[in-house]
């Protein structure tokens, strides 16, 4: 019987053959965590005072969550890692404005194929984008595998979803990506991993498998994968850095597999309050929205914002409606920039917010005031996510939010 | 001992603790001022070191914050019984210290009011007059949870 990428990733990482349901302890290859370094390390100095990290090339840090500070807590927080970052000899730390941790890390060809990232932010599975075994772990333990370079998994067994045929016009990613969740559910791939197979993903661009990766978690994968080919070298420049890829061999054994045509995927939201509340934009009420934000880890690089702009055609946003526009990254904030797309939300009348999180959390930046809708392109639509339990979010792509924006209701972006 | 029971599947960790004080509380007594705030605003005035939580599956989905399982570990939760739990949240309580319990059937039988026990050693569960097997932790996950979380355990083993 042939073996799953998580079996081979995690049996190389542990030095056996691994079955699913086996727990085996590995040394992960890189250990992620932003603004809630500053907890951790308190975490840290209390379990082993004036203790060195035991890999320091093996942390990275990225300021993201809360930037600039919105109060002089978040502040402290900053600049109790900036500091921490210089004594521990750790090179990887990104000040405030590099951009949200999953943009940043895989620019930084930190997301390597074959590799193992563990994160102390659930969406670390993004790098399944770039054929990583990556996953989310709580702050404590983050400190843990600061002192001693290691964890356990428990090796999970996988679901194939099947992806052929292509988008149509103004169907993107996180449509695919919603109708899936939709279908399994929230919990539909609970403790397991993800593959994605077909003819369908040769297509798909890095910033379309970042959004799909991106929302694994959306419905409990503990990995979303995707395969490295081509499309992975392209955008890590070489194939030195692609030699420690791994795939599932043609006979693995996955417990579920899931077929999805692209041409048939329409544009759909999530509805308020759970990510699987999926349906298409066709069958909602009409819903008036009071703020669309374009952005996040999940659509903000400047593909998604160039979505946007080809639905929106010149055309402004309307006065009863605040759009939000931010870039993942600071490179892709450049790239948005050098091409006029930044000019152009601006004269539509968006306000433009810097490379983080930013309203996506509900800590500052975006928050709602009860009883508001949003159009937003992040992950989550969890009740009080933006700051207010009795406001109501609705989850979909750049073109939905695009299309929202120019008419103040949630508009299928092929109707415009 | 009282049980807080939510008959729901998918309680988040935004529900059990708000994203917008994650950055500004990491301590005990600085959570409990908002545990369970946007899931039952009365939790935290009522809940005593003793107590059950049961719930339906998939439970605390959603971040990867541990205010949720560590505030619960603070005020003295004894465990939470689910349906099911999400993964993310499951490791974070193990490495709090915190027993889980996953027993659909146990979830499906409560009715308000039943008395609930939990033994750990024996992977008892009783609710009301009736008795539920849940399996031990493996081996290593379960010496994390006795040292009371994975830090202590890093403190007692120099690992």
């Amino acid at each position: 019987m042939g073996q799953t990428f998580a079996q081979k990733v995690l049996g190389r990482a542990a030095g056996k053959a691994v079955e699913p349901g086996e727990i085996v302890f590995v040394e992960p290859d890189l250990v992620l965590t932003h603004d809630n370094s500053s907890a951790i390390i308190g975490k840290f100095n209390s379990t082993t005072p004036g203790g060195k990290v035991k890999y320091p090339d093996r942390i990275v840090m990225i300021l993201d969550h809360v930037i600039p500070a919105a109060t002089s807590k978040n502040a402290a927080g900053h600049a109790k890692v900036r500091k921490f970052a210089k004594e521990q000899g750790i090179d990887k730390f990104f000040d405030i404005g590099c951009g949200i941790c999953h943009q940043v890390l895989p620019e930084q060809h930190l997301a390597l194929p074959g590799s193992i990232v563990v994160g102390s932010d659930s969406h670390t599975c993004t790098y399944g984008a770039f054929n990583t075994f990556a996953t989310g772990i709580d702050r404590t333990e983050a400190a843990g595998l600061w002192i001693t370079g290691r964890t356990w998994f428990k090796v999970p067994e996988t679901i194939e979803i099947n992806l052929e045929g292509y988008f149509n016009k103004h169907v993107s990613a996180k449509d695919l990506i919603l109708t899936i969740i939709g279908k399994l559910g929230s919990d539909g791939a609970n403790y397991k991993a993800v593959e994605f197979h077909g003819s369908a993903i040769g297509g798909l661009l890095i910033n379309e498998r970042m959004t799909i990766a991106n929302m694994g978690i959306e419905m409990g994968a503990k990995i979303a994968a995707f395969p490295a080919d081509r499309v992975t070298q392209n955008f890590l420049f070489t194939c030195d850095l692609c030699q420690d890829a791994l795939w599932s061999d043609s006979d693995a054994e996955f417990c579920e597999v899931h077929n999805f045509d692209l041409g048939e995927i329409v544009p759909v939201v999530a509805r308020p309050h759970t990510v699987d509340n999926v349906c298409p934009i066709s069958e909602l009420p009409e819903t008036k929205v009071d703020q669309v934000f374009l952005g996040t880890c999940t659509n903000g690089r400047v593909e998604d914002l160039k979505a946007a702009l080809a639905v929106m055609k010149g055309r402004k946003v309307v006065p009863s409606v605040r759009m939000l526009v931010g870039a993942a990254s600071r490179d892709e904030y450049v790239k948005a920039l050098s091409q006029g797309i930044i000019e152009e939300f601006v004269k539509a009348g968006a306000v433009i917010l810097p490379p983080g999180c930013g309203p996506c959390l509900g800590a500052h930046q975006g928050a709602l005031a009860p009883g508001e809708v949003c159009l937003s392109t992040a992950n989550r639509n969890f009740k009080g996510r933006m700051g207010e339990k009795e406001a109501f979010i609705y989850l979909g792509s750049p073109e939905t939010a695009a299309a929202t924006a120019i008419t103040g209701v949630i508009t299928d972006p092929r109707e415009v | 001992m009282a049980v807080h029971y939510y008959d729901q599947n998918d309680i988040n960790t935004d529900l059990l603790f708000p994203g917008k004080y994650t950055y500004t509380c990491g301590t005990g007594p600085e959570i409990v001022e908002h545990l369970f705030e946007d899931l039952d605003p009365e939790f935290r005035s009522k809940v005593k070191p003793g107590d059950i939580v049961i719930a339906g599956s998939n439970f605390g989905c959603g971040s990867s914050r541990e205010q949720p399982t560590l505030g619960m570990k603070f005020v003295g939760i004894r465990a939470v019984i689910a349906k099911s739990f999400a993964r993310i949240f499951y490791r974070s309580s193990i490495n709090q210290g915190l027993l889980l319990v996953q027993s659909p059937e146990a979830v499906d039988f409560y009715t308000p009011g039943d008395e609930v026990l939990v033994d750990p050693a024996t992977g008892i569960l009783k609710v009301a007059d009736r008795e539920f097997p849940f399996p031990p932790l493996p081996a290593d996950m379960l010496a994390i949870l006795d040292s009371g979380g994975l830090l202590n355990w890093i403190k007692e083993n120099n690992a």
